[in-house]
């Protein structure tokens, strides 16, 4: 008896957190169709803001230019972090806590901070605002991101693996490719989606040091506050929500899949 | 199509009624131009543009950065000409268009230097700052050709005498925004905000300029008052409607007033035409309000100065600044625009609100330095005159303490362990 309330009680549970996370996205949804410019009252069933949104050419391009700076910025983060991060493990101890705790401060403090430090630097430096000064500067808040995401698969890893390897005949970059980069590979993959997800949707940052010519999706929108957000964008936001729901589902099939796979093998061998 | 026609009629038709009386609501005096010829057209491949004077920079590959506000270009939704497109196709001169959200932020971005603009639109006492700074080109007027159009009412403003820096882009007053079910008097009075009746159903806008331009004008007051002593009785005026005010807000305005969650709002009054409630009516109060203009400027930087006029020109082709009003939802100071509007639009007294409101309305102008200042440290302590200023503190002061608390019994327990197992 105790059992069966248990269950029910935490289905309950899974439910009401669920509802809390999924809610907003569905009333979203639901509202990109409503056929007037409110957030409040539902007038009417329409499509016309996602075909607006095919048509307009600055969030079309605004977006563009997001995936842009995130896909560039999060693969130079994630080559620039692992390389640290291995770089850093290598180190004695107390330059590596020295190290760490300064991949932390960027971490820990405002982003507002580091847009203006950010902006400041190009300004000195006379480099003129564009969309590769927004790269440079997700590239810098996206470093410690991985560095901190690897460090611990480094620490896990056994460090007598590398070596040997090395006696067995491999040379220091065989062995990286071969055995230390599969053992860090979740940590790299896991700091690599961080990266690109703060990276999409960063605004602070990007607003302090975009250029007269290409603006961020996040910019775009803010700017819209001081009439109402149109609609197109709960259109757009509800087709990156259901991009990104069909590539977890896929991945997730696909582990499970794996999954299977390895225990059948494991069971044959 | 029908719309279209009637537009067109109504073009000739204004053109007609200035014929025949001078007097003519939409025309002010010494109003110039071919009074039976409108450049209109059903089709923009037809549109009387002069081809030459468009045709100046095809083939040079030159471009133009446009910065403005969100949402307040017309982009092609809603039947309504694709400003940016249709100029790029009309003169091969590319627009590099962007936004922001304040005034605040298009100084910071010029100021900068990093970023170069051809084309802004800064607000009333934005311009006046930026002509302060030296930041700003002279318009060649022998550019703009479709200046003629312009009301003379608003030209030679008192942000830019002689109009030599600007031309308006949109202009709108602040009212009083109610809803006629929650609101059982007519209000004509700023008052009302501070009304106790209404406790918790009030919005009030969210930044310190308007915030406190609301207060001056109750108090019988200048918008730009230097006077630290009549600020000081502002922001007390401020502090106690506090108590009654349900959310100090900007865009959410439209949602909260569209749901009945609020009865009065102080707001842009054009606005009020873009909320889907038909309870929403508008008030202009006695005490006089504020009339805020948004100019078309070129900044110092600008890297193409007649693809720039071109482009302010284009804005003033009578036909797309109509549209382009329309799109935008505040009042043009374009004549010709103004007469191919929708009689209804043209008509409406809280675009176009009659000449005793104007008279009693004022426009913001730029503060000394000083008064900017002490104008943000009041804004603060009206924001923060909050009696729950302790449970806000408290939480994240506890928080913190039990952080540091935790992480340094952590730290013991694990020194501890450490020991223990160096004793094992």
């Amino acid at each position: 008896m105790t059992k069966r309330q248990n269950s029910l009680l935490s289905n309950l549970y899974i439910f009401v957190v669920m509802a809390f996370l999924y809610v907003p996205i569905l009333v979203m949804i639901v509202y990109s169709f409503n056929t007037s410019k409110s957030r409040g009252a539902f007038l009417g069933f329409t499509t016309k803001w996602y075909l607006e949104l095919f048509q307009n050419e600055s969030i079309l391009s605004a977006l563009a230019n997001t995936l842009i700076v995130a896909v560039v910025s999060s693969v130079i983060a994630t080559l620039l972090g692992t390389a640290a991060a291995i770089g850093i493990r290598a180190m004695k101890k107390r330059n590596r806590d020295l190290i760490m705790n300064f991949t932390y401060l960027p971490v820990m403090s405002p982003e507002i901070v580091m847009g203006v430090s950010l902006m400041l630097l190009f300004v000195l430096f006379r480099i003129d605002f564009s969309l590769f000064t927004v790269i440079a500067a997700h590239i810098t808040f996206n470093v410690p991101y991985i560095i901190l995401s690897v460090m611990p698969k480094l620490r896990q890893m056994d460090q007598h693996l590398y070596e040997a390897a090395m006696d067995l005949g491999c040379t220091p970059f065989q062995a990286f490719i071969k055995v230390m980069l599969p053992e860090i590979m979740p940590g790299i993959i896991t700091g690599f989606l961080i990266a690109f997800t703060f990276s999409l949707d960063d605004f602070n940052i990007s607003y302090f040091v975009s250029g007269e010519r290409a603006q961020t999706l996040p910019v775009l929108i803010y700017s819209m506050t001081r009439k109402r957000v149109s609609p197109e964008i709960n259109a757009l936001s509800a087709i990156i929500f259901l991009v990104v729901l069909t590539v977890l589902i896929l991945t997730n099939v696909n582990d499970v899949r794996k999954e299977k796979q390895m225990q059948k093998g494991g069971r044959r061998g | 199509m029908g719309n279209n026609r009637l537009r067109k009629l109504s073009a000739v038709l204004c053109a007609a009624a200035l014929f025949l009386s001078a007097g003519a609501p939409c025309f002010a005096d010494g109003f110039d131009f071919d009074r039976n010829h409108l450049p209109y057209s059903d089709d923009w491949n037809d549109y009387p543009y002069d081809e030459a004077y468009y045709g100046q920079l095809k083939g040079t590959g030159a471009s133009i950065n446009f910065y403005n506000w969100g949402e307040y270009v017309s982009d092609g939704s809603d039947g309504l000409v694709d400003i940016v497109a249709e100029f790029q196709r009309l003169t091969d001169i590319k627009v590099y268009y962007t936004n922001f959200a304040t005034n605040e932020e298009l100084y910071a971005k010029l100021k900068s230097g990093a970023a170069s603009y051809d084309v802004i639109v800064p607000s009333d006492y934005m311009v006046s700052r930026m002509i302060k700074e030296d930041m700003l080109l002279p318009l060649d007027y022998g550019n703009i050709p479709n200046a003629k159009y312009m009301n003379e009412d608003f030209m030679d403003p008192g942000y830019d005498p002689g109009s030599v820096y600007s031309l308006p882009y949109a202009w709108n007053t602040v009212g009083i925004l109610y809803n006629t079910k929650m609101v059982k008097e007519t209000p004509d009075s700023w008052s009302i905000l501070w009304d106790e009746d209404y406790a918790g159903q009030i919005l009030m806008f969210n930044n310190s300029r308007d915030a406190f331009g609301v207060a001056l004008k109750y108090l019988g007051y200048s918008l730009n008052t230097e006077d630290p002593d009549q600020l000081r009785e502002a922001a007390e005026l401020l502090k106690e409607q506090k108590p009654l005010v349900q959310a100090y807000v900007m865009d959410q305005m439209f949602d909260k007033m569209e749901n009945n969650e609020a009865a009065i709002a102080a707001y842009y009054a054009g606005d009020a035409l873009l909320i889907h409630n038909d309870d929403i009516a508008i008030a202009m109060p006695k005490e006089g309000t504020n009339k805020f203009i948004d100019a078309v400027c070129i900044p110092k930087t600008a890297k193409n100065k007649l693809a720039a006029e071109m482009f302010i020109n284009f804005l003033n082709e009578p036909t797309i600044n109509a549209q382009n009003t329309e799109y935008v939802g505040y009042g043009t100071a374009n004549l010709a625009a103004y007469c191919l509007l929708d009689e209804e639009l043209r008509e409406d007294p809280i675009l176009y609100p009659p000449q005793e409101i104007l008279d009693n309305s004022e426009m913001f102008i730029n503060l000394s330095d000083e008064t900017n200042l002490l104008l943000d440290q009041l804004w603060t302590e009206v924001k923060a005159s909050n009696k729950n200023v302790w449970g806000w503190g408290v939480l994240p002061c506890a928080t913190i303490l039990a952080i540091v608390i935790g992480k340094a019994r952590y730290r013991r327990r694990i020194a501890k362990r450490h020991k223990y197992m160096a004793e094992d």
